[in-house]
């Protein structure tokens, strides 16, 4: 598999949350705006990219037995380091997105990588995947917070050109399951279309 | 009175799965039929009990008297998965009926993000170990609930004629949508 493939697979065809179904949690509960998608992409494509370097960097010291574990304290740290920096520099976003931030570390997809991928690869390609898995887990936090946003409140990226209140119910959690439901209904057209 | 206030807006008014979004994964994953859905919710009923319990005490403990409050994330993380490995070891011996009955859920309980959400919010909340203790408990219930609820309706979509394209998840998710359409009815309540 070619480098540029690797990278691409991760946005339509392998698309974490579109396709595999994984991190679902981050994906519903932040999802309120296309900003705080973007946000937790970005913080989820950071720990990923880290975790998926270091575990392939480390793959041939570990013992197979404790493999989860370790994978594991290596994902804490990178949360953690994500943690302290958004509470210094991004202390409104921090507020915002709460108790998914530490919950990165049970997010399926990034422990899922590690031992999908990561500890078979090369430290380039496990880079390359991490960033390509990571921007594609972004890229569906936003599209998704996009549509909620555009329905709810009228606004994308908190420019407002509705005035007035939208349908309320899609910022509400009934419309995070509604919206994301109908966003996979279509993407597997888009993937059966192109097969 | 206190206690009520919390066990009411756990189950109902903050339900776990339809309005914080934790534990999504075996909610969509395991709720195929109303038997299974039971096991996991007593599973994590038993588990984010302990958990609860185990993480408040390294919290109030080790963490705060040493200053290393920081490393909260990992501790917790490692606290949990040791807990769950050793609960599965216990169970096996001590206990083989209950282990049959909850066994295969327990390894998927690690990666379930509600008991360490749940084992945050504890200390966020600041609530002492009691309250703690009633917190976990009735958010493990307001999931096995939502849970349940849920298989009951996958079971009858089965056998309806649903749209190609919305088979399988999809259907899915805008079923829990409309069912957390209906746990917003208890907003305010408290």
């Amino acid at each position: 598999m070619s480098q540029l493939k690797n990278f691409t697979k991760g946005f339509i065809k392998e698309n974490p949350v579109f396709v595999l179904l994984l991190g679902m949690c981050p994906t519903l509960g932040v999802t309120t705006s296309a900003l705080n998608g973007l946000g937790m992409g970005l913080a989820t494509a950071f720990v990923l990219m880290g975790s998926n370097t270091v575990v392939s960097a480390v793959k041939n010291f570990i013992p197979d037995k404790v493999r989860i574990p370790s994978f594991i304290v290596i994902i804490a740290s990178f949360v953690t380091i994500v943690e302290l920096v958004m509470q210094a520099y991004l202390p409104g976003l921090y507020e915002q997105l709460g108790l998914f931030i530490p919950l990165i570390v049970v997010n399926c997809i990034v422990l899922g990588r590690a031992e999908a991928f990561a500890s078979k690869n090369s430290v380039g390609a496990s880079l390359v995947d991490g960033l390509g898995m990571g921007l594609g887990f972004a890229f569906a936090l936003t599209l998704l917070g996009g549509v909620r946003e555009l329905l709810g409140s009228g606004a994308l990226f908190n420019f407002k050109f509705i005035e007035g209140d939208a349908m309320l119910v899609f910022v509400l959690a009934p419309g995070a399951f509604i919206a994301l439901g109908y966003l996979i209904a279509i993407i597997n057209r888009i993937n059966k279309k192109n097969a | 009175m206190e206690y009520a206030i919390i066990i009411i807006a756990a189950i109902f008014v903050n339900n776990v799965v339809l309005a914080q979004f934790l534990g999504i994964c075996p909610f969509i994953g395991v709720s195929g039929k109303i038997s299974t859905s039971i096991g996991m919710g007593g599973a994590v009923l038993f588990v984010m009990t302990l958990a609860t319990v185990v993480t408040w005490l390294a919290q109030h403990y080790i963490l705060v008297p040493l200053g290393i409050t920081f490393l909260q994330t990992i501790t917790f993380i490692l606290v949990i998965a040791a807990l769950v490995q050793m609960v599965e070891i216990m169970l096996k011996k001590l206990s083989p009926s209950l282990y049959g009955a909850l066994g295969v859920f327990l390894p998927l309980i690690t990666t379930n993000c509600a008991v360490l959400g749940v084992a945050i919010l504890t200390i966020q909340k600041d609530f002492n170990l009691m309250e703690g203790v009633v917190f976990a408990m009735s958010t493990a219930i307001g999931f096995t609930l939502a849970m349940v609820i849920f298989a009951g309706i996958r079971e009858h979509l089965d056998n309806m004629e649903v749209p190609k394209g919305m088979r399988g998840v999809p259907i899915a998710l805008v079923t829990a949508g409309i069912l957390a359409l209906a746990f917003m009815g208890f907003t305010g309540l408290v």
